[in-house]
């Protein structure tokens, strides 16, 4: 299963770090970051990974196709923005 | 309300002592005894509907002015200080940015140390009680003695309205499946801790249209409950803060609706009127913060993350002085592009009503969007020099990071005019300068905070 990854929308609030059962989540200097050897997308733990199920940042984290695990919208309920003009 | 022995050495201390000492607990106390709130606690465990997590909570904490978060060694040495310059400190408060009971380790790691340094202070905490029930012995065990849970409602299909999502048994869950949950911890909790002895306060948020008819209800039920008092605090609720009931156009009630659903409360839960609704770093009288002065000198070896951006201050009359302002935008008519995107930044001086384009500067890209960048820090940094004269950098959106590392420098990231024309973000942001400029505000950064490598 290929890793999964924080961007730079992460608001390091540490939610996730003590609930990954692989330990795969690595700060420094408050950076957060998923080990890509770690990782393993809680296959067999819960239905989602762990830290897409408690991250409160829409598009905080992200699979390797670059697509949001927690769309726009979906964690505060406020309707996404129109995408921005090209 | 009995005496418990606690599991520890020390008795429990008087309930007079405990009530008389606290300013949320006595209106007398609120003028004499000053508190102090240590944000230690980054991580939540659900989404309330007023609260925006990108900044902090709105309505626990007032949204305003820069504040951090400290790890329990900063905490207690900020503790230290501020003891040196508030003889009458009594109260340590553990109310956020996020839940006290969902950073347990960091919370009572700073308990520890506090309560053997300073064992006549009182420590208390402020939680959603979505994790309570498990963690009454950790409370008693750790000295905490005073507990606030916020409770909005006792319906569940009323609560499935006012929280978008709780994290539970390793799963995200919505709607009233979630408000039931939550319901049933909270009450649970509240039980458990009146049992031990600790003095209980409830909070509500009264949010118009939504939970008015919940809480005198509430009130009814916590008065028999024996809980110490309720707390009905009005809803915070600006399009700015970001939060749902914010953006939605959800307002906050009006003087006459809170002294209205407050005349509704019968109960014999004393209802609470001194509330100053303070934030996750308050310190001082609770009718004279004195965080901005205290908070300002950073604690040794301390990375305070600003959570907090600067808010607009009263505008003062004086004659404009010019702002440089970067902006990101490609197609330089509207806000158009992300700061960690951007390919060029076009440089703009505003004096008052007039704007002058200075040029454009090209910086690399730092955003490659994947964890592998190991010359991440590098590059941003690179850019950020680039921008070094500006006060200001606006952009359609900006990560954490790089949010942060422009307020160490005294550069003010502004991404509230996503999409917007890019003249008129010019004009707002250089008055909301000039303003933050007129009026001396607390730096947010000092040496140290320079400890990214």
């Amino acid at each position: 299963m290929i890793a999964l990854i924080i961007t730079a929308e992460c608001i390091a609030c540490w939610a996730c770090e003590p609930i990954c059962p692989n330990a795969a989540i690595r700060v420094k200097n408050e950076v957060f970051r998923i080990d890509k050897k770690s990782c393993t997308r809680c296959e067999g733990y819960g239905d989602l990974p762990q830290c897409v199920e408690i991250c409160p940042v829409e598009g905080a984290i992200i699979d390797d196709e670059g697509t949001a695990m927690n769309p726009p919208g979906s964690l505060t309920g406020i309707p996404p923005r129109e995408p921005l003009p090209a | 309300m009995s005496m418990v022995q606690e599991s520890g050495c020390r008795p429990i201390q008087p309930n007079n002592a405990r009530i008389e000492e606290h300013p949320c607990y006595s209106e007398g106390a609120s003028h004499r005894y000053a508190r102090m709130h240590l944000p230690v606690a980054p991580a939540c465990n659900m989404q309330c509907r007023y609260c925006n997590r990108k900044f902090d909570c709105s309505n626990e904490s007032r949204p305003g002015v820069v504040s951090g978060v400290l790890n329990p060694d900063q905490a207690v040495k900020r503790a230290w200080e501020a003891r040196q310059r508030l003889p009458h400190l009594r109260v340590i408060g553990f109310a956020g940015p996020g839940d006290p009971l969902a950073n347990r380790e960091r919370v009572f790691a700073t308990c520890k140390p506090l309560r053997s340094s300073f064992p006549d202070w009182h420590l208390c905490l402020s939680t959603n009680g979505l994790c309570l029930p498990e963690s009454v012995n950790a409370i008693l065990d750790h000295g905490i003695r005073h507990v606030t849970i916020t409770l909005n409602a006792l319906d569940p299909e009323v609560g499935a309205a006012i929280y978008s999502w709780i994290f539970w048994n390793k799963k995200r869950r919505r709607g009233v499946e979630a408000a039931h949950i939550l319901l049933e911890q909270q009450l649970a909790g509240l039980s458990a801790l009146l049992a031990r002895g600790v003095l209980v306060k409830i909070n509500s948020v009264l949010i118009p249209g939504v939970n008015d008819r919940q809480i005198p209800e509430i009130n009814r039920l916590v008065s028999e409950a024996g809980v110490f008092s309720h707390n009905v605090m009005p809803l915070i609720s600006a399009p700015e803060h970001g939060t749902y009931y914010g953006v939605m156009g959800i307002p906050g009630p009006n003087e006459t609706q809170l002294q209205q659903v407050r005349e509704q409360c019968g109960g014999a839960a004393k209802l609470m009127t001194h509330c100053r609704q303070c934030r996750a770093d308050a310190v001082g009288l609770l009718e004279q913060d004195r965080q901005a002065e205290l908070n300002r000198s950073p604690v040794e070896g301390s990375r305070v993350i600003p959570i907090h951006r600067p808010t607009r201050r009263d505008p003062v009359a004086s004659p404009p002085s010019p702002v440089v302002l970067a902006v990101a935008s490609q197609s330089g008519e509207r806000v158009d592009t992300h700061f960690g995107h951007a390919e060029f930044f076009r440089i703009y001086r505003v004096t008052g009503a007039q704007i002058e384009h200075l040029g454009e500067r090209f910086v690399p890209r730092y955003c490659q969007g994947d964890d592998q960048c190991e010359d991440k820090d590098h590059t941003l940094q690179s850019v950020l020099n680039l921008l070094n004269d500006c006060q200001g950098v606006i952009c359609a959106r900006i990560g954490f990071v790089p949010w942060q590392e422009l307020l160490e420098r005294g550069i003010e990231p502004v991404n509230s005019h996503a999409d917007r024309p890019v003249v008129e973000a010019l004009s707002h942001t250089a008055r909301l300068l000039q303003d933050k400029h007129t009026i001396p505000t607390p730096k947010v950064a000092a040496a140290g905070m320079k400890g990214r490598g």
